[in-house]
């Protein structure tokens, strides 16, 4: 249910875009979502088909990416898919570690149409 | 055609909750973001808090609920001041709610502020709302499966509470697994075992939570 306010924000980033670039329809938005992260995409694009009535954004479809939940170890230097969410190196064992990608949620790119036809 | 956006999502939470942040600061407050499942006992350990802490530091309180006001009546009963967030329906407090709900407090007096979060273990964890540390509560009748369950919940937080630990010989709950499932996901995070209703473990709370408004309020 998180997901409504979260969806909103999609939509507005998504028309604010598509009116700089003088845009006329957006057919696609690609979200880079990472695996750490509490979203559901089916939600946010059942919300999305409500929220965009209306608006250049109407009828586009989510593209949603997960990025890999990866870890970097201050002990051996390893850099290493995160296993079942634990703050633990895979390869060492250490506890000594960073997130380095996983917690990511942003609009990376849009297909969009515009007036000169491209 | 295809157009390069690069814009980050919940940018209008993180703008908000750093203006929290900032108004909180300049009055030196502490705040506290409290979170749980519904029934772990979120305002019973309040109360207790406030109880211990009330006469080193000046405290108020925002509950959060979706409806009602039974929360706020019971910590402003106590003489404390309390505003009611009803968040109609939606299953976290984000930080515009919090910086809408200040100015109703007045910020010069106050020291500590806890919100009392949804009780929810998915939500509230996305969502920054100024707090300068995160408390999660886990009492011993919901089951010792879930950090496992919700790793975000209790990856973010800064301490986690084993609530209602009295409870601890009449349920099936191993202690030591759960120990090892935060020790798993949040390393940095204290761990403590708590009754409200007897008091057991308190002190130990109190002493942690002390040094870190302290840190704070003293700038």
């Amino acid at each position: 249910m998180h997901e409504l306010p979260i969806t909103q924000s999609i939509c507005s980033l998504a028309v604010q875009e598509a009116e700089r670039v003088g845009a006329t329809k957006v057919y696609a938005i690609r979200i880079k979502m990472g695996e750490y992260t509490d979203y559901v995409p089916v939600i946010i694009q059942e919300y999305f088909n409500v929220v965009s009535e209306g608006t250049l954004a109407e009828g586009a479809v989510l593209e949603i990416e997960t990025v890999p939940a990866t870890l970097r170890c201050r002990a051996c230097g390893a850099e290493r898919r995160m296993e079942k969410f634990r703050m633990k190196c895979p390869a060492c064992g250490s506890r000594e570690v960073e997130l380095l990608t996983g917690r990511e949620f942003y609009i990376d790119s849009m297909e969009v149409e515009t007036d000169d036809g491209d | 055609m295809e157009i390069k956006v690069v814009k980050q999502i919940m940018e209008w939470n993180e703008d908000v909750s750093a203006q929290v942040r900032a108004e909180l600061s300049s009055h030196n407050i502490c705040l506290i973001n409290v979170m749980g499942s519904p029934g772990a006992g979120k305002t019973s350990l309040t109360m207790k808090l406030i109880e211990a802490l009330r006469d080193k530091y000046r405290i108020g309180v925002i509950e959060g609920d979706i409806a009602g006001q039974i929360d706020a009546e019971t910590i402003k009963g106590m003489g404390i001041p309390c505003v009611q967030l009803q968040t109609q329906g939606a299953c976290h407090i984000e930080a515009m709610s919090v910086q809408h709900i200040l100015p109703l407090f007045d910020l010069d007096g106050l020291d500590v502020l806890f919100v009392e979060n949804i009780g929810n273990l998915v939500c509230p964890a996305e969502f920054d709302i100024g707090e300068d540390f995160r408390v999660a509560l886990l009492s011993i009748p919901e089951g010792d499966d879930k950090v496992v369950k919700y790793p975000l919940m209790f990856s973010t937080c800064d301490g986690i509470v084993l609530h209602k630990y009295d409870m601890l010989p009449y349920f099936d709950f191993d202690d030591k697994r759960v120990e090892q499932d935060v020790l798993d996901c949040n390393p940095k995070a204290r761990l403590f075992r708590v009754s409200s209703r007897t008091g057991e473990g308190l002190e130990a709370f109190l002493t942690w939570l002390d040094g870190k408004i302290a840190a704070k309020v003293k700038g």
